[in-house]
């Protein structure tokens, strides 16, 4: 089997869960390259060809040019499978490359099975096994799914290029808003959509403040405006590694508990038993966090008092 | 200036799930529908562009489903579109991203819209794929997971979400489809006068071969319970008594009490 890798730079750093690829890699025992619109002093070490374009020339985000360069690796290449992180630049790149070969596209890989593939869906409450007809495919790997590995080597080093035309032009990018740090706090206590109504988030703020802690979110809590963007937790917010971390009312979607499946200690307060926050949860409380919450944080008052 | 929406009818993601029998979907009974998430910002946006430009521009919302779906389709011509499409399609949930692709864009083709919305992606299946694959095949400029927009003076500019908060700005030519993400407005509530309106707009129902639907790419098996790999204690049972054993679970397994909470 031969894999094609499709690499992606981040404000001209190579970025880090390319080595994720790697590990799917590993995990098939294929004969591997690499595509990538990089800086050539950031180029992983692996036995294999790279078919490298510059990022200088080529920009961070370009699809309609990123996809005739992939094109040009394919046509080398000839792969099997062309894999991309399920990530803003791999998500936006897979389906117009499987156009281009005219073959599947498996979104969200989480495993391999026999002749398929294994994707979680209905936010991860459930899965199925996708096989392609197709001779080749196109896939994304979910995030995490695949441990991050560190090939050796020294790679063979093409240079691609590609007709700079395009309908998309890419202006630049602007830094998260900025905010509090929650990568140090020791305890944090997340609001998720469940707690239903604004009001409600002062519950959850109770029981960070009874612990001492900080309060996170979810991405639909800052969405609606009830708490600020800076604590949005997850792969489009921060990723924490705290002692205790209390999730209220979060279903845990694959997006959320990347950012906090490292916390210590890890609570879900949930009335859905199914909720994939399940996964990750050391204890799982099921109840209404409306009548729990304020319980809980009178218990902790009480024995830190 | 004509925009097309898509929107997909979800199960609510709170429900009790099984798989069906051939183990290629839900058990849909007892399930509610609702609205995918980013296809509602996908509407919202589409409804803004119309009140900003005004005039003649119209606002068709097509989906893809079994009959079900025309109680979301209607809901959408609520906040304010102005005519819906019901591809009336049973099998729709066992289709692949291709399949419908090839629908969309077979309505598409030669309806000349200046804007296609859709959603990044769905929450049943999440393929991510849909809104790409429509634009491949009409050749319109694309970039998907908006969470801005702005047309003005012709020039069309759209922000990304990126990784860790990052945002990219771009600027694109129309014809163009977006796929939007969540965050990129707040969908409005429709209104009593424009529910009572909207029963009087047009619904057009259409069928797969109609618009040219091909053969799937992948095929589906194995829909499951996703095993939770999870060794973790599940508690239930009254708030009061529940709070005692956290206290003490915690106790037992961290030191955040210990010190006196972290401050
Ligand atoms: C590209 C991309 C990036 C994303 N980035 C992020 C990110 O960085 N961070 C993030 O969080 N999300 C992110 N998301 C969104 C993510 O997919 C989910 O939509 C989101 O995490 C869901 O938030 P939630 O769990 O609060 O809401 P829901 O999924 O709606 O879950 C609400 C939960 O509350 C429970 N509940 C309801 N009522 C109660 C009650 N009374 N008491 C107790 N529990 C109750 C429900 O059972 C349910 O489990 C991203 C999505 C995409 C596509
Ligand atoms: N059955 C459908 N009917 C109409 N639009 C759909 C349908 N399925 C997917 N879409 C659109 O495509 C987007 C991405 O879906 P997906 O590729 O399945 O993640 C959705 O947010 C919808 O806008």
């Amino acid at each position: 089997m031969k894999i094609l890798l499709a690499g992606e730079c981040r404000e001209g750093r190579l970025a880090e869960d390319v080595f994720e690829l790697f590990g799917f890699a590993a995990s098939l025992d294929a004969e591997v390259s690499l595509v990538i619109v990089g800086s050539p002093d950031d180029l992983p070490a692996f036995e294999g060809r790279i078919y490298f374009a510059d990022v200088r020339d080529y920009g961070e985000y370009s699809p309609e040019v990123h996809t005739r360069l992939v094109m040009r690796a394919v046509d080398q290449e000839r792969p099997d499978a062309v894999v991309f992180l399920h990530s803003s630049y791999g998500w936006d790149l897979a389906p117009r490359v499987a156009s281009a070969m005219n073959v599947a596209q498996v979104s969200g890989v989480a495993g391999i099975d026999g002749e398929g593939y294994t994707v979680d869906c209905c936010n991860g409450k459930m899965r199925r096994t996708v096989r392609p007809m197709t001779s080749s495919v196109v896939l994304t790997l979910q995030p995490g799914a695949f441990s991050a590995r560190t090939p050796q080597g020294v790679p063979e080093v093409f240079r691609i290029d590609a007709d700079p035309d395009s309908t998309v032009e890419f202006l630049g990018s602007r830094p998260p808003e900025a905010g509090v740090d929650l990568s140090r706090a020791s305890v944090i206590v997340s609001a998720g959509r469940g707690v239903g109504k604004k009001e409600n988030v002062d519950l959850v703020q109770n029981l960070a403040a009874a612990l001492g802690g900080e309060i996170g979110a979810s991405r639909p809590v800052v969405d609606a405006g009830w708490l600020e963007r800076s604590r949005q937790i997850g792969t489009s917010g921060q990723s924490v590694s705290p002692e205790l971390y209390v999730a209220c009312g979060i279903s845990g979607a694959i997006q959320h508990l990347a950012g906090m499946k490292e916390a210590g200690f890890i609570l879900a307060v949930n009335t859905d038993r199914d909720a994939p926050i399940g996964d990750v949860a050391d204890l799982f409380v099921v109840a209404d966090l409306v009548q729990f919450l304020p319980a809980l944080t009178a218990k902790i008052e009480a024995r830190l008092r | 200036m004509n925009i097309l929406v898509c929107i997909k009818q979800i199960p609510d993601m709170g429900g009790r799930f099984s798989s069906n029998t051939a183990c290629t979907w839900l058990d849909e009974t007892g399930l509610v529908f609702r609205m995918n998430d980013c296809d509602e910002y996908a509407v919202e946006e589409a409804l803004r562009i119309k009140e900003h430009l005004g005039g003649t521009l119209d606002v068709t919302v097509l989906s893809i489903g079994a009959a079900r779906v025309v109680e979301t389709i209607r809901k959408a011509l609520a906040m304010g579109c102005d005519r819906g499409v019901h591809v009336d399609d049973p099998k729709a949930p066992e289709r692949d991203p291709w399949q419908i692709a090839s629908m969309i864009a077979g309505y598409a083709k030669g309806r000349s819209y200046d804007l296609v919305f859709t959603g990044m992606q769905s929450e049943d299946r999440g393929s991510a794929q849909v809104g790409v694959l429509v634009a491949e095949r009409l050749a319109y400029s694309c970039v998907t997971g908006i969470t801005g927009f702005e047309w003005r003076d012709g020039a069309v500019t759209a922000e990304r979400e990126l990784e860790c908060g990052r945002r990219g700005l771009v600027r694109l030519t129309l014809p163009a489809l977006l796929t939007c993400q969540q965050g990129l407005n707040t969908p409005r509530y429709p209104t009593l006068p424009n529910i009572m309106k909207s029963k009087k707009k047009e619904i057009i129902v259409l069928h797969p071969d109609q618009l040219g639907v091909e053969a799937p790419l992948t095929s589906v098996g194995g829909f499951r319970h996703h095993e939770r790999k999870t060794s973790g204690l599940f508690l239930d049972g009254d708030a009061e008594a529940l709070a005692g054993q956290v206290v003490a679970l915690l106790d037992a397994n961290t030191a955040v009490l210990r010190k006196g909470g972290s401050r």
